[in-house]
């Protein structure tokens, strides 16, 4: 299988990026550990990490984006092996175009002493990920503008991610909300602009604060965001998530590896088995699992379907949020008509977390050409249809060219991924950076936009969807014989003629659906482009049958944080064409 | 039987004229609402309300059922008496507009001799509804939705008015009739081409219908002036867009398109096809296009549409004058 599993030494040790750093700050400051993530892991002590994260944005070829930034409760973690002494372990994914390598940042905590400095300063998409580590670890960040709960309701007790908080509604008293309670809980999601550091008026007008959300027909979800309006014009504006928050990363420590599939299917809720990649992937990568090609196909192959139908749905919401009703009806015809192939396949529909370690859940159905084939000659009539009749249209041109328009620069800045990225010309498509899973295999183009307006967003995945299309053809026409899954101990489950026959594949199937497989103690993850812009899953394992931390990396999350600074001193209806244009689904913001 | 004299025959066939034609005009505005979306499913690929009666053909009673039953709320925080008073002018002041226009030679409410005139103020009064509704509401989406309304329907009326002067020019009359009649030869639609798209374009702007539906957009304003309004008071503004829909059509037909005129059918049937056909234009119209920004929408009226009717008025007058100097 095409993703490498590197050996422990291997993991960079004469790194260029970890040269430099040696050289700036000295052996002793950087402290390397060994691990599976396939990028240089690096422990700094707290007092230096925001010099290194300065010199790294500021080196040639830079680190530009923050790409992800998160803690893990080390309290009751066994397997160490010689880290330095943590209880809780705040780390920095950094990401870098140019060199298009990774390098991870560890900072160790005491328990007694929870705080280290801010760095919104270098990275303006710290804020909300400094909330976010604040809000489930109870982490201080010092120095940070905001830092109050982001996505537990302001009023919450305890930090959810720390080991010693529970995790299932047992684990607490019966919920009862009396009425003096339910004022406390408005009184505290009432929007108070002298909190954010924002005016009610200034020399001659009075703004009003517009509560766009939790529940309108454009917010795609449970999303609130509140807006400081002068007449139409949007002078700021504040997201407000959280609402959608399931704790599907604390999930992650209660499910053992195989039984957690189905709970990432429902994290991008549009994106079906294009969830369980990442995750699969990482959980291969840990168990050490070689894919047979036929599975690698099929999983790309639905992979792609579900971008689609994914890119479907965007187009269709995308064009109504501009006011158009019709498009909607049309797209949900063609997205019926891929969900009837994916269904065919894999036995459901929009969550059909059809991935498991090792292989897919089951081999193609017979007549499984033909269906693919129907959907493959349907589609590019309707695509073309639907830039004739929309993407050419003189309004929807004037709604959304120059509209909500951002550089490849402060795109990179936000953490911004995915088709929102190369929007604004910037060619970085991990299938063809990083080919995963067997994507270096197809032959397929990346689409590019220019402007980085609503416009490009929207008719670059028209783009993409053609781009799948040519993939899917491809795992159509050539097919590889062989098997589903792999054959090795940790496929979970094992293939099932084989377990009727020997005894020890029986006794590996009844532990590991009984118990779960055990995977030993490390570190991996794995980056995936997913349908909104790249998601990833980092696991720890402490050899258990279960992950010690599931970290979940999604697009969205950085998507919706960028609003305010794209859309300040637009009017009410461009911050709807941007909403459109951005995608996402608050499934994959909150988790 | 000496009391029923002739006059008081004449007054009581006008009578039971005004109360069918009233009640007509209601009952096409309410099937009206059944159409459209029977319309736009079969537009839109998919089959729209088809489960009540023959092919749905009794979801207006349905509809009407679950409209007159449903709680009339009146939101605590808003101001009551405008609250109630909105929806009625918004249905009262196009329905009184309907008085002017002669469907057939022997049928019509009202022979104004300032028919357009009284339309034109009734437009105007149409305004207060909206503004009313979204401030009376106290809710800052139905402020915004007013306050859209309001600067739409002022920009659009202005023009609105001198669209149509070109036809009043041709007609030296502003009564309806002699406007009808004076088409006998030759549709206004020809001479008054821009007169006819700058009418049909206030039209669709005053009745608040897509693409000029700013002052409701769903989409951002989560339909704007009427999202307090339930019950029947949300009705009559339902009702009274549709109204205003026919209102509009049946205009146009009266005055671009020869109103009654026709070859062979009888007046009433050529009447009834002309509007119906801008009623389906209408639907079509909301199936097919995106939504304008509404900054866009006033500069369009403002920067094109009203300099556009004021060269036809003039041209207009040119030609008026030059054919026949007085």
């Amino acid at each position: 299988m095409s993703v490498a599993t590197p050996t422990i030494d291997s993991t960079a040790a004469d790194d260029p990026v970890v040269g430099a750093l040696k050289q700036r700050f000295g052996d002793q400051a950087i402290l390397e550990q060994a691990t599976l993530t396939g990028m240089p892991v690096l422990w700094v002590a707290r007092d230096i990490v925001i010099e290194v994260l300065s010199f790294l944005r500021d080196m040639p070829e830079p680190f530009e984006m923050l790409y992800d930034l998160s803690a893990i409760d080390e309290r009751l973690r066994g397997n160490r092996r010689g880290l330095p002494a943590s209880d809780f372990t705040v780390f920095y994914q950094l990401l870098s175009i140019a060199r298009n390598r990774d390098v991870m940042l560890k900072v160790a905590l005491h328990e007694d002493d929870l705080a280290l400095p801010t760095s919104v300063s270098i990275y303006p998409n710290a804020n909300w990920y400094e909330r976010e580590v604040w809000d489930m670890f109870g982490i201080d960040f010092r120095g940070h503008p905001h830092l109050t709960r982001i996505l537990m309701p302001p009023t919450w007790n305890g930090h959810p991610l720390r080991k010693d908080h529970g995790a299932r509604a047992t684990e607490f008293d019966p919920y009862t909300l009396t009425v003096e309670g339910q004022d406390v809980e408005q009184e505290a999601l009432k929007f108070k602009p002298e909190d954010w550091g924002m005016r009610r008026e200034n020399a001659d007008t009075e703004f009003m604060f517009l509560n766009l959300g939790p529940n309108h027909p454009s917010a795609h979800g449970a999303f609130r965001i509140i807006l400081q309006l002068d007449g139409e014009e949007v002078v700021d504006c504040v997201p407000d998530i959280g609402y959608h928050h399931r704790g599907a990363e604390k999930m992650g420590e209660r499910q053992s590896w195989h039984s957690y599939i189905p709970y990432t299917d429902r994290v991008d809720y549009t994106g079906g088995v294009m969830n369980n990649f990442p995750y699969i992937l990482a959980v291969e990568k840990l168990a050490g699992i070689q894919v047979p090609e036929r599975a690698q196909t099929i999983r790309i192959m639905m992979a792609e379907m579900f971008r689609i139908t994914s890119h479907l749905l965007f187009l269709g919401t995308y064009l109504q949020d501009l006011g158009a009703m019709t498009p909607v009806f049309f797209t949900f015809t063609d997205r019926q008509k891929g969900y009837e192939v994916i269904e065919a396949i894999t036995g459901f529909r929009m969550h059909p977390a059809s991935f498991r370690i090792g292989g897919v859940t089951m081999d193609l159905p017979r007549g499984w050409e033909t269906l693919v084939q129907g959907f493959l000659d349907w589609m590019p009539k309707r695509l073309r249809e639907y830039e004739r009749a929309m993407m050419e249209n003189a309004i929807v041109r004037e709604r959304t060219r120059h509209v909500a328009a951002f550089t490849t620069r402060e795109a990179l800045a936000w953490g911004v991924t995915g088709p929102n990225l190369r929007a604004t010309g910037c060619d970085f498509d991990l299938r063809k950076k990083r080919p995963y899973g067997g994507y270096e295999n197809f032959d397929f183009e990346v689409p590019l936009g220019s402007n980085g307006d609503v416009f490009d967003r929207g008719q670059l995945r028209i783009e993409e969807m053609r781009q799948s299309l040519r993939i899917i053809q491809q795992c159509v026409d050539h097919m590889p014989a062989g098997d589903y899954k792999a054959d090795h101990p940790l496929t979970t489950p094992p293939p099932r003629d084989k377990m009727l026959q020997h005894i020890e594949t029986l006794i590996t199937h009844f532990l590991q659906v009984s118990w779960g497989p055990v995977l030993k103690p490390n570190e991996s993850q794995q980056m995936i482009e997913a349908t909104k812009g790249i998601n990833s899953y980092y696991l720890t394992s402490d050899g258990n049958t279960m992950s010690y931390r599931t970290r979940i990396r999604t697009p969205s999350f950085p998507h919706l944080q960028q609003i305010p600074a794209v859309m300040r001193g637009g009017f009410v209806p461009d911050l709807i064409a941007h909403l459109g244009s951005i995608d996402f689904v608050m499934a994959d913001v909150d988790r | 039987m000496s009391w029923l004299s002739p006059t008081i025959v004449a007054s009581l066939i006008a009578m039971l004229q005004a109360v069918v034609i009233l009640l007509g005009a209601v009952l096409l505005g309410a099937v009206m609402t059944v159409v459209e979306r029977r319309l736009l499913g079969l537009w839109q690929d998919r089959y729209g309300p088809n489960r009540v009666g023959p092919f749905g053909s009794l979801q207006l009673i349905a509809d009407m059922i679950k409209i007159f039953f449903k709680e009339d709320w009146i939101p605590p925080f808003a101001d009551r008496t405008l609250f109630v008073l909105a929806p009625v002018i918004a249905m009262a002041s196009l329905l009184l507009s309907f008085m002017i226009i002669p469907i057939t030679p022997g049928w019509g409410v009202a022979d104004l001799n300032i028919g357009l005139l009284f339309f034109l103020a009734m437009a105007g009064i149409n305004v207060y509804a909206v503004l009313f509704g979204g401030w009376s509401s106290s809710n800052k989406y139905a402020l915004i939705g007013a306050m859209r309304a309001s600067a739409q329907t002022l920009s659009y009326e202005v023009f609105m008015g001198l669209a149509l002067m070109g036809v009043v020019a041709m007609t030296g009359s502003f009564n309806m009739r002699e406007i009808v009649n004076a088409q006998e030869g030759l549709w206004f639609v020809i001479p008054q081409f821009f007169g006819f798209c700058t009418f049909l374009i206030a039209g669709i702007a005053v009745t608040h219908r897509h693409p000029f539906d700013q002052p409701e957009a769903e989409q951002e304003l989560a339909d704007g002036y009427h999202i307090e309004y339930s019950s029947m008071k949300f009705g009559m503004f339902f009702i009274g867009e549709y109204v205003g829909m026919v209102l509009v059509s049946a205009l146009i037909v009266t005055l671009f398109f020869g109103g009654w005129h026709g070859p062979l059918l009888p007046p009433i049937v050529w009447f009834a096809l002309k509007t119906g056909a801008f009623l389906v234009f209408f639907v079509l119209l909301r199936a097919s296009l995106p939504r304008p920004r509404y900054d866009r929408v006033m500069s369009f009226g403002w920067k094109f549409c009203l300099p556009l009717t004021l060269i036809n008025l003039l041209v207009t007058g040119a030609v008026i004058l030059i054919a026949d100097p007085l």
